[in-house]
């Protein structure tokens, strides 16, 4: 065991940087970052403030690397941070925080708090105060390869049911091939038509792709965690793997914090450049669409709308891919008032979705999405993550709420073949 | 001088001064100060009544501007006729006695008017090195102030040297000057500054000590009646600055529109004196009407803020010059801090231990 | 020490202590800033963040419409700041004085009111950080002190104008002394923000940016 309140406090001096000086320097402490978080706007509880959250973290910064800290701290003005700081903070940074980033839409100053927050994350895990499902979860993907704990078998009976539906060979461990394709587990247990359903766009487009046996994990319970250490083990099967097959292209599957994890974080946390270039599934499927590879005749007139992920969209990038597809597929689109960048968090990601206590606040928080999408009257909510479709869906169950949750890929599915059928 | 103690009507008569030109100099001192036309007569009958007053006048470190603004008008000045109501028993300038005699004379005075003369004093008074910049007869001018202020009934400090210690004391300061009111504090004194002061301030301030005793003074021991406002409050330019209209330079167009001269280093906002109401030179003009700003010779330390062209609203000091030397300072303390921390992450790194998969839990 | 000699201080020692404590401790916070690095990104980036960084900078400056409510008040504020800072006349010439850089002020009647409006302003801002649960769990005293350094100076500028309460010449002084109180501050609380803003801003910004999030 190397994980203590010692090294939780060290952990925290290890990561401060530049930005995250900047961040607490410029905080005016004006409160407008719990305006734009649905633990706050839908508890009305003030302590969910987003800045809050790190409150320990601006405290090691200030004593430690600020003149004008190091005075304070000399005479009495400001306290050292206690283990039992550290503790009360597990409940702000992992059990009520999804890490959406809606924040640092609103900070004026420009603060990225889920910047700070993941940080805030690593010492509380290195301190050992990392939420037991996250930790379990942890064991459950470097041990098994896959967050839910299931073996290798499963996915291959999935991907022969696959291939049994299709007709169409699915490899696994092929090397060469143009795409090696990531799934989350939620996609393996849960949505697992979505195998079938790329295998078929996949063979349309005459894409050549693959599995592999010890890496088709895209979910990353290091992230959650803050762990870079537990992050990168994760990140480096994935890295050998692909670095094995020879393959210069990995898509990350409809998981938005997977899509952080290998996308953004995964070459930092392993401390090298990829080899490879990695895609979010919906940026592959949108540059076939673009390049006439995967193209519809026309659309369905279901009215429906589109939830973007935070992890994918407003802090990874993937805006307007999701929007392409829709438009294509769809006749009836309509957005969401707040969207992209902007856009309302479902309450269930970074983690919080697995954490037992957490549960009742998610319920709550969830009035937020329920509200945004009640406005619009559709059908069918599309969204491009398997934790967001878990969240809405059951979201919508608990609210009885008469509509579909769908990912856009099995969207872009059905129509694919509704129109080749016909 | 006389010694003539006889009472002023008779004493004026023989001087040539009409009851006409008395009752002028009268009222004309009362509605100065702002009193009542009756005050007027009252201090009409007064002065005419009373005996003529002792005044000793000590001139120390000073240009002898102040008396040069009382007696040297373009022509003899109503406000010169205060002269007369006087005995002016020592003046360095005005009195024909010289040398020994001189000193005699203000003995004599001292001597005979114990208690009752009125000590005049113009000219800031030199401390450093024992006082020896300015002597008179061999006696600093300190021992001298001493000396005469011990048996004076008030003291009247005339122009900013012996107000506040005035030009002489501007920095360095390198006589040690100081103001009357920095020595003796056990008499009354009453400050008219100005360099130099306004002969009618003067006048006016002596003629009510003669006849209903010390006007009422402001925290700086100024008479209210002539310091009560500032230049700035008084002055026929406000409108323009209250507009925001300012000239840029001596000879714009804003100048030649009469605009305020702010910009152009006025101390009017800050300067309490009776210029811009009483006027110069019988009421003539005065300096801001004249095309230049007031440079606010009436109060403490009006040398040192900072140049008459620079205007209020800036530093006496250049701060941009101290800049420069902060930002280095400051770089080099950011760059030693920044070591500092260097070591810290540095240090934070060494002892870091990776969180490992048993660290999560596993058995 | 009488009310000119006072303002003799703040014209002079005064304002070049406050000078060398501004400039020595704004300067040694960006740089301690600096100091910790920013590390090396080594994800493929879709864009080197450097036009978003300074697109954030400004952008951000524009009013966030979903929480009017919440920060006009503060948007009044910090726009009549910067206008009766840099466009009041006498203003105008204390910069003038300082940089050697002149521009034209505005006209007094819109000092006046911009004044007024800021107060007004600031009063209301502190009503939010009394009210709003979420600005009053952060605030801490020296956040209140910050408030207050930043009023002084509004209100005896506007009494001094307007020859309110005591002796121009005193009001004056008590004016450029707040105004250094303030410059004294802002080092050493959060008002550094004045100036760690666009560095805050820069780094989300560019951020974003390296990873194709133009917002």
């Amino acid at each position: 065991m190397t994980t203590s309140f010692e090294q939780g406090i060290n952990t925290l001096k290890r990561v401060i940087d530049a930005p995250i000086a900047s961040y607490f320097s410029s905080c005016t402490r004006c409160g407008l970052c719990a305006q734009a978080c649905v633990f706050y706007t839908e508890t009305g509880d003030a302590k969910y403030t987003p800045i809050r959250r790190v409150e320990p973290m601006r405290r090691i910064w200030e004593q430690e690397y600020t003149a004008v800290g190091k005075l304070k701290k000399l005479i009495g003005l400001s306290k050292t941070v206690t283990e039992q700081e550290l503790e009360d903070t597990v409940e702000l940074a992992f059990e009520s925080c999804t890490t959406c980033g809606r924040c640092s839409m609103v900070c004026p100053v420009g603060n990225d708090i889920v910047y700070m927050i993941r940080r805030m994350r690593e010492g509380l895990t290195a301190a050992g105060l990392g939420p037991k499902e996250l930790r379990a979860a942890a064991v459950r993907t470097l041990e098994t390869g896959s967050v839910m704990g299931f073996p290798m078998k499963t996915l291959e009976a999935q991907v022969r049911a696959a291939e049994e539906e299709t007709g169409i060979k699915i490899n696994i461990d092929e090397p060469n091939v143009d795409y090696l394709l990531l799934l989350s587990s939620a996609e393996v247990m849960q949505f697992n038509e979505i195998i079938a359903a790329l295998a078929q766009i996949f063979q349309e487009a005459k894409v050549t792709w693959t599995l592999s046996s010890t890496a088709h994990e895209a979910g990353n319970p290091g992230m959650h965690l803050g762990s870079s250490e537990i992050e990168a083990a994760m990140i480096n099967k994935i890295v050998e793997a692909a670095e094995e097959l020879n393959i210069k292209n990995v898509i990350s599957p409809e998981c938005g914090h997977a899509y952080m994890a290998i996308r953004w974080e995964g070459p930092n946390v392993i401390g090298r450049p990829y080899p490879f270039k990695v895609y979010h599934i919906i940026e592959v499927l949108d540059k076939l669409r673009e390049e006439g590879r995967m193209n519809t005749e026309c659309c369905d007139a279901e009215r429906i709308t589109f939830h973007d992920p935070c992890q994918a969209a407003r802090r990874g990038g993937v805006n307007e891919p999701q929007r392409n597809l829709l438009n294509m597929v769809s006749s009836n689109f309509i957005e969401m008032e707040d969207r992209k960048a902007c856009n309302w968090c479902c309450g269930g990601g970074g983690g919080v979705n697995s954490i037992e206590k957490s549960e009742p606040l998610m319920d709550k928080v969830f009035h937020r999405k329920r509200a945004q999408i009640e406005m619009l009257d559709v059908t069918t909510v599309v969204t491009m993550c398997a934790t967001c479709r878990n969240a809405l869906e059951e979201g919508a169950e608990k609210n009885g709420m008469d509509i579909r949750v769908m990912g856009l890929t099995e969207v872009l599915a059905n129509r694919l073949l509704k129109e080749k059928k016909s | 001088m006389s010694q003539d103690k006889q009472v002023l009507a008779g004493e004026l008569q023989r001087h040539g001064i009409s009851r006409r030109s008395f009752l002028k100099f009268c009222t004309s001192m009362a509605s100065a100060m702002a009193l009542t036309p009756a005050a007027a007569v009252e201090m009409a009958q007064k002065l005419s009544t009373i005996r003529r007053q002792s005044v000793i006048w000590l001139s120390f470190q000073e240009c002898t501007g102040c008396t040069e603004s009382l007696t040297r008008a373009h022509k003899p000045s109503l406000e010169s006729l205060i002269f007369d109501f006087v005995s002016l028993d020592y003046h360095h300038t005005l009195q024909a006695a010289s040398g020994e005699a001189a000193e005699l004379a203000r003995e004599q005075a001292m001597h005979e008017n114990g208690g009752q003369y009125i000590l005049i004093v113009d000219g800031s008074i030199p401390l450093k090195d024992g006082g020896v910049y300015s002597t008179i007869a061999g006696i600093s001018n300190l021992d001298m102030l001493k000396d005469v202020a011990k048996d004076a009934a008030a003291i009247v400090s005339v122009g900013t040297c012996a107000s506040f210690g005035g030009l002489p004391k501007a920095d360095p300061n390198p006589t040690g000057a100081v103001a009357v009111a920095d020595i003796i504090d056990d008499k009354p004194i009453i400050n008219i500054p100005g360099c130099p002061p306004m002969p009618v301030v003067m006048s006016g301030v002596l003629a009510h000590v003669l006849t209903f005793g010390i006007p009422e003074l402001d925290a700086l021991g100024r008479p209210k009646a002539f310091f009560g406002d500032s230049i700035h409050d008084r002055c026929y330019r406000r409108p323009y600055y209250d507009r925001g209209e300012f000239a840029k330079s001596f000879d714009d167009e804003g100048a030649r529109k009469g605009w305020c001269l702010y910009e152009l280093g006025c101390k009017g906002p800050i300067t309490h004196n009776a210029c811009a109401t009483i006027k110069w030179n019988n009421g003539t003009s005065f300096p801001i009407q004249s095309g230049h700003g007031c440079i606010g010779c009436s109060e403490p330390d009006f040398w040192d803020m900072g140049g008459f062209y620079k205007p209020l609203s800036t530093g006496t000091s250049n701060p941009g010059q101290w800049a420069g030397y902060a930002l280095a300072a400051g770089a080099a303390a950011g760059l030693a801090s920044a070591a500092v921390n260097k070591a810290a992450k540095a240090k934070a790194d060494k002892v870091h231990q990776p969180v490992t998969i048993e660290d999560m839990g596993k058995k | 020490m009488n009310e000119i000699e006072l303002l003799n201080w703040a014209r002079g020692p005064g304002l070049t202590y406050a000078t060398i404590f501004m400039v020595f401790g704004l300067t040694l916070r960006v740089i301690e800033i600096l100091s910790l690095g920013r590390p090396k990104e080594l994800a493929e980036v879709r864009d080197s963040g450097v036009r978003d960084g300074w697109r954030m900078v400004i952008m951000r400056s524009l009013p966030e419409r979903r929480n009017w409510k919440r920060i006009t008040a503060a948007y009044l504020f910090h726009v009549g700041l910067l206008i009766v800072v840099f466009f009041f006349i006498p203003h105008t010439q204390f910069f003038r004085d300082v940089f050697g850089v002149f521009w034209n002020g505005w006209p007094n009647y819109i000092i006046d009111f911009v004044t007024v409006v800021s107060i007004a302003a600031m009063l209301y801002t502190l009503a939010q950080r009394l009210f709003d649960p979420a600005r009053r769990i952060l605030t801490t005293i020296p956040d209140y002190l910050a408030w207050l350094v930043t009023f002084l100076p509004f209100v005896t500028g506007y009494m001094a104008f307007h020859r309110l309460g005591v002796d121009y010449t005193l009001m004056l002084a008590l004016h450029i002394l707040s105004v250094e109180l303030l410059m004294i501050a802002l080092p050493i609380s959060k008002l550094t923000h004045a100036v760690t803003f666009a560095m805050s801003r820069w780094y989300l910004g560019s951020n974003n940016g390296r990873r194709g999030i133009h917002v």
